[in-house]
């Protein structure tokens, strides 16, 4: 696999972006699905297979072996963690997205005692691992803000992550040393003409910026860096090919950094774009088995985008971590006063609370993982 | 006679050591503990909770057990030894069991770095155990520095595998001083006791029971394996035909000729 070996994942893009994955997913047969169920390591053409429409036929087979290697590699547990989104200034306009500048909403920016309330609610559930959101405005939420921001995360928090917008690698470096370990970043889509069109203005329209974001992440020594593609922009098959191949493209460079995938879901929110291409719930699981027996160590995030019947039959296919309770709105866990005004980044379509989560969590044999890291390490 | 293993300063009577990760939840992994009869378990720091309203995992180990802190999540030497001083400081006791791990795809150690944490905690008095790919010269270095014993993996961590280092993990328990205990990768009781009849001196085991479809009465079967083996290996192993006999005896014509 290390012939994908670039200097950067853009080179392997651009290597692999001239060929026809669509033809080359119809092509795949029953017979080459069986066989990569047979191996041990995968190649890529393996996942292929998995991906086409010919593994639709071998969904359960593909589910007990990715149960099966989950089970052996992550345990009976999943890792809980929650959003925090402490800015929704935003200087894009993504199509597909509520925080974007078209959107002439009223904006909030939490101040940093607001944060401290807000973290020291969530952290009163028991949860250790916090996700720091904003929108991307480097005039609202500029990097020393986000610096002030982790300050006071680290008080109530064992482990702090970022999914902020893309920075370079020197302020990447400066938030690890402020005690971040983890980025979350996705591509949104893989598709470099589609993206021009779905990031009409702003500093997102940057696509190569953004792909190489997360190896940035990686070399100023994130512990974790968590990609994905948002569902529903573009044909799902070939962003989830993408993503396989930018996850092995990062572990591959950076052997020490757990490199982690998301598979979210197009859902709706304030504005009018929904999304060209339907990803129904049998794709998502697809996907999920794809990759999973693909890359047996990645860890697989699944977010409150997901209704929790859903969400409850995913956790055995390969999912290792859930984000719960949480509030995609700014200051939105404490401050209701703005919250009423306030809009979320996306509909929440599992609204279960911690305790709710870690109760079915458990009914279903497993154990929910509040703290998993030391902050600082 | 009763056959303990001195390490540390203790003596242990089940050579048994048991993870304490991936398990349905910690009630499970207190009832697999007590069923193997665990003297030794290693905990991962990463998951000890240290506020005091939080419910920790050490709450479920029973008393008899010692703790021994792994540093899971270190990446090099000086991440291994802050993490263990953590431990110190936290009470958890002195017992480390030393992973550096560089590698997210096969969770393979860094003999190197280990070495070096090992050098560097072992004059801080700690326990150490350090956990490596079996090589030899790297286990001698280990054990002169002062480590308590050394702990070759059998196959990599989480793949049941069983005892794929077997050439050697032989090695090192012919030429090492210290006890060599395999770690990692050993998928059945008879993965374990295969270990024991070898002449190691204990066998650590966390996912093939975490994971097993009961971990408690798996725990047990572990626990029974490991002590059948160790009393082969006590009795002295029966020299085992290394060929099947010919059908045809190659020196019958002498009969002939007589």
């Amino acid at each position: 696999m290390t012939e994908f070996l670039s200097k950067s994942f853009y080179d392997t893009y651009l290597a692999c972006r001239e060929r026809d994955w669509g033809e080359a997913l119809a092509a795949a047969s029953g017979a080459d699905v069986e066989q990569a169920l047979r191996r041990v390591h995968l190649s890529f053409s393996d996942f292929l297979a998995l991906l086409s429409p010919a593994a639709e036929a071998h969904l359960e087979p593909m589910a007990q072996k990715a149960r099966a290697l989950t089970l052996r590699y992550f345990g009976r547990t999943i890792q809980l963690y929650a959003p925090i989104y402490v800015s929704d200034y935003c200087e894009n306009s993504c199509l597909y997205c509520s925080f974007s500048s078209r959107n002439r909403r009223k904006r909030k920016k939490l101040s940093l005692e607001e944060i401290d309330r807000e973290a020291a609610f969530i952290a009163g559930t028991g949860l250790q691992h916090i996700l720091l959101l904003t929108g991307e405005s480097k005039k609202e939420s500029p990097v020393g803000y986000l610096r002030d921001c982790v300050q006071v995360l680290r008080r109530h928090f064992s482990s702090v992550a970022i999914e902020v917008y893309p920075l370079s690698e020197e302020d990447y470096a400066g938030l690890v040393a402020e005690g971040v370990d983890g980025l979350t970043l996705y591509q949104e889509t893989y598709d470099e003409s589609l993206y021009r069109v779905l990031h009409p203005a702003g500093p997102k329209r940057n696509f190569r910026y953004r792909l190489e974001a997360p190896e940035r992440g990686a070399a100023a020594r994130m512990r974790q860096v968590n990609i994905g593609a948002l569902l529903g922009l573009a044909d799902w098959r070939r962003e989830i090919l993408m993503v396989g191949l930018h996850a092995r493209y990062l572990q591959d460079r950076f052997p020490e950094v757990e490199i982690g995938a998301s598979v979210p879901r197009l859902r709706p929110f304030a504005g009018a774009f929904q999304g060209s291409c339907e990803v129904g719930d049998r794709n998502i699981v697809q996907a999920i088995l794809a990759l999973r027996l693909f890359l047996p160590r990645l860890g697989i995030a699944l977010s409150t985008r997901e209704d929790s019947c859903f969400r409850d039959s995913l956790i055995p296919l390969g999912i290792t971590r859930m984000s719960a309770g949480s509030c995609t709105s700014v200051g939105g866990y404490t401050v209701p006063d703005e919250a009423e005004d306030a809009f979320a980044q996306f509909e929440i379509a599992d609204s279960r609370s911690i305790p709710e989560m870690m109760a079915r969590l458990r009914e279903k044999g497993y154990d929910p993982v509040l703290k998993d890291w030391i902050f600082g390490l | 006679m009763e056959d303990l293993l001195e390490i540390g300063g203790k003596k242990i009577a089940c050579r048994l050591f048991l993870g304490t990760g991936k398990y349905a939840g910690n009630a499970q992994m207190r009832e697999a503990l007590l069923a193997a009869q665990a003297d030794v378990v290693t905990v991962a720091l990463r998951r000890v909770e240290s506020g005091a309203m939080a419910e920790s995992i050490l709450d479920y180990i029973p008393p008899s057990c010692t703790v021994m802190i792994n540093t899971s999540g270190a990446r090099n030497a000086a991440e291994a030894v802050r993490i263990a001083r953590l431990a110190r400081a936290s009470g958890a006791g002195d017992w480390i069991k030393i992973e550096v791990i560089a590698d997210s795809r096969y969770l393979l150690p860094d003999n190197l770095e280990t070495l070096k944490a090992t050098e560097t905690l072992v004059k801080e008095g700690f326990i150490t155990f350090p956990y490596m790919s079996p090589d030899l010269s790297m286990a001698r270095r280990m054990a002169d520095c002062g480590a308590a014993a050394v702990m070759p993996l059998g196959s990599p961590i989480g793949t049941n595998r069983g005892v794929r280092t077997r050439e050697l993990v032989e090695i090192l328990i012919r030429e090492i001083s210290v006890p060599i205990i395999v770690d990692a990768g050993l998928g059945k009781p008879s993965d374990a006791c295969q270990c024991m009849e070898m002449g190691c001196a204990a066998v650590m085991v966390n996912t093939a029971v975490a994971v097993a479809p009961d971990p408690v009465e798996f725990a047990r079967a572990f626990s029974l394996a490991v002590k059948a083996g160790r009393l082969a290996y006590r009795t002295g192993m029966p020299g085992s035909a290394a060929e099947a006999r010919a059908s045809s005896p190659l020196t019958g014509f002498l009969r002939d000729h007589d």
